[in-house]
């Protein structure tokens, strides 16, 4: 405990030192001690792969911000670490605050997992920048004052992808057969999409739950085919996209294919001319930004291979970090929430800024839908993806596509 | 219809336990002669995946299912010889715990040198689609798959029944006893059999990564119901291991027909089933060491 009081005397130190020393230049912190972050992200299981990506994005922001001169001065020293599960995430983070003086969380892509590390933070009141759990949930229902959500929530990805379905007639009167992920995250996607369906006038004809270490989806695939659809809907995640990707392509089936959810690991990963459709996505290493060609360019640099969007996402949230601690001068918990609450503007490496909208703690940022390029079209094998024009439209405010207030129970 | 239906996702089970046998019955093979679970067999499976993308690249597909199990198994002669060996008369739990250790270190390895973002592998191009027989829809690469499983399946019956080789070994799995005191040495038998069963697991891993995920992980994923396979089947038996095989892939699909939450459970239960009313497994012999 005295350990704790230390650093809590420290913090009020630095906090009252910053408050005083407007102006000085940041040098003169130089002496003090590193700012801890708590980084947690799954290696390992169904979604490690993302896992990997989002730590390789982390450690090039980090590295780039150090080099800058850190924080307020201060270097930062993240400690990252596989979250494994949803008991195992919460454990870890329980311990990042307690005993490795953790001034803040960032990090996880598994809803389930992200939902425990939440209540980790609102119990330490300290803050947690959950950067790729996309579950509604997480900033509906269950949302808190600690957390700040990074990612595209599941109604946005339905919304991204809903609207280029509406406009290519594939909605109306049409037979949806759905395959969702046996979990928080593909319950809750799975919502998402019936709410769009019913509010377009699409049929849901079936729908299967599909736990997240089933390899084989030949029996599902025969399903399908006896229920005879007119479009096959992916509700899935991580590794059993993939899987589904690869198995559909196998069996050949004439069904055009759709998905409320892919990260581009998971579509690198179904190999060349497997993947069809219309799907959603956060970022792509091909976006025509030059803030994110320099990004891209400079990972590429650095680890051999573009970016993926959870790479792009922990780079991009570290950076908004260390920013919103500049800009306040302090770690203090209230002042971080306060100034990402005045929704501030963020360079997200897009064409439009972002913002975290105050009432809900989402951020507000723009969203793609995209088909796949055909076969010899792609310049490499990162490149088979054609991005469709970025939702919302330019005039559009950011929040149209997310769940409305009417919508989302959260109240913080 | 419905029954056709049915029927549909009895033939795709079978299809399916073919592919579990790739890997159970070597698995099945070590464990009854040796008396060794080999907890890193999923491992070997995992490497012939690898492997085979890898060589893919360079040689096409066609080598590559042939090469990558003939790598792994030469690894299996290293593995038999310095690692396995040592247990055979040992406690269980040694072997259990050594194996468990290398199944570890194998995916950590496989991290290591390839990553932890899954290679991306296809299905050659003439074998893209399906068939449909009558009212059937066969995987076309499926289908292919199960004639080589059919044909691996023909070669280790008849080298196990048909040959001097195949006569020591099934006489080590009763009497090992009996087989040194007529003089013959059941070592260089044994790595014969680690080579053959951790190649066919490789051989497995090969033909099944253009159609699942070839990541670090993926040993583990397939050893449990390679397990459960065994189980069922009893073990020194080659006929309840096939047909244990046969039998899991389809009352998986089955149960995904009707129930499709207690799919992945179906074939725990059937273990459990299993076992209450034959100790031993389906066919599983006596074997005087293991009683």
């Amino acid at each position: 405990m005295t350990r704790y009081n230390r650093r809590t005397l420290l913090k009020a130190g630095a906090a009252f030192a910053g408050a005083s020393a407007i102006g000085f230049p940041a040098i003169s912190y130089g002496q003090a001690e590193k700012i801890k972050i708590g980084h947690l992200t799954p290696l390992t299981g169904f979604l490690g792969a993302l896992g990997t990506y989002a730590t390789l994005g982390m450690k090039l922001a980090v590295e780039e911000i150090n080099q800058g001169g850190g924080v307020m001065g201060r270097q930062l020293d993240v400690m990252s670490e596989d979250s494994v599960n949803p008991a195992t995430a919460a454990t870890k983070a329980q311990r990042m605050f307690e005993q490795d003086g953790a001034t803040v969380l960032i990090g996880e892509i598994n809803s389930a997992a992200a939902l425990t590390i939440m209540q980790v933070a609102a119990r330490n009141k300290r803050l947690f920048l959950q950067t790729g759990a996309r579950s509604d949930a997480l900033r509906g229902k269950n949302c808190n004052k600690f957390t700040f959500h990074m990612d595209i929530p599941n109604t946005v990805m339905v919304n991204t992808v809903g609207k280029a379905l509406v406009r290519d007639n594939m909605v109306k009167d049409k037979k949806f057969f759905t395959l969702t992920a046996d979990y928080i995250f593909g319950h809750d996607l799975l919502a998402a999409a019936k709410r769009f369906f019913g509010a377009n006038q699409g049929n849901l004809i079936g729908d299967e739950l599909i736990a997240t270490d089933v390899t084989d989806f030949s029996p599902y695939l025969l399903k399908i085919r006896q229920a005879k659809p007119d479009v096959v809907c992916s509700n899935l995640a991580g590794n059993q996209v993939t899987t589904l990707i690869k198995q559909y392509a196998e069996f050949g089936l004439p069904y055009p294919i759709v998905g409320f959810n892919l990260n581009t690991a998971d579509a690198w990963a179904a190999g060349d001319g497997n993947l069809s459709g219309t799907w959603p996505t956060v970022w792509y290493h091909t976006l025509e930004v030059p803030a994110s060609r320099s990004f891209v360019a400079n990972f590429t640099k650095k680890n051999g291979k573009p970016p993926e969007n959870h790479a792009w996402i922990e780079y991009i949230s570290f950076k908004m970090m260390a920013q919103a601690m500049n800009e306040t001068k302090s770690t203090d918990t209230d002042k971080l929430i306060a100034y990402f609450e005045k929704e501030t503007e963020f360079d997200i490496l897009k064409a439009r800024k972002a913002h975290f909208r105050a009432w809900d703690h989402q951020l507000m940022q723009e969203a793609y839908p995209f088909t796949v390029r055909p076969k010899g079209h792609a310049k490499d094998q990162w490149d088979f993806i054609a991005l469709g024009t970025a939702l919302p439209a330019a005039g559009e405010p950011l929040e149209s596509l997310a769940p409305t207030r009417e919508q989302n129970p959260c109240t913080l | 219809m419905q029954f056709g239906f049915l029927l549909e996702q009895v033939v795709n089970g079978l299809v399916l336990g073919g592919y579990y046998l790739l890997i159970a019955l070597g698995l099945s093979l070590i464990f009854s002669v040796g008396g060794v679970v080999n907890l890193a067999h999923g491992a070997f499976y995992a490497l012939g995946a690898y492997a085979s993308v890898e060589i893919t690249k360079y040689l096409g597909f066609g080598p590559a299912v042939v090469l990558s199990p003939i790598a792994v198994a030469m690894l299996g002669i290293l593995f038999e010889r310095y690692i396995l060996r040592r247990f055979y008369t040992a406690d269980p739990i040694l072997s259990l715990l050594i194996t468990f250790g290398l199944a570890m270190i194998a995916e950590q390895a496989i991290r290591i040198v390839w990553g932890a973002a899954p290679l991306s592998a296809s299905i050659p191009p003439e074998f893209r689609g399906s068939v449909i027989v009558g009212d059937f829809l066969f995987s076309r690469y499926r289908v292919m798959l199960l004639a080589v499983v059919a044909v691996v399946l023909i070669g280790v019956w008849l080298l196990l029944h048909k040959t001097s080789f195949g006569r020591v070994v099934r006489a080590g799995i009763q009497r090992p006893d009996m087989v040194a005191a007529l003089g013959i040495r059941l070592q260089p038998y044994m790595t014969a059999v680690v080579m053959l069963g951790v190649g066919m697991a490789a051989m497995g891993g090969a033909f099944f990564a253009p159609i699942t995920i070839v990541h670090p992980a993926m040993g583990n994923e397939i050893i449990t119901v390679a397990f459960v396979v065994v189980v069922i089947g009893g073990l020194g038996s080659f006929w309840g291991v096939v047909i244990a095989a046969l039998l899991v892939g389809v009352v998986r699909g089955i149960t995904i027909h009707f129930v499709p939450a207690a799919g992945e459970a179906s074939i725990y239960v059937l273990m459990f089933l299993v076992l209450l009313v034959r100790p031993r497994g389906l066919l599983g012999e006596r074997i005087e060491k293991f009683e």
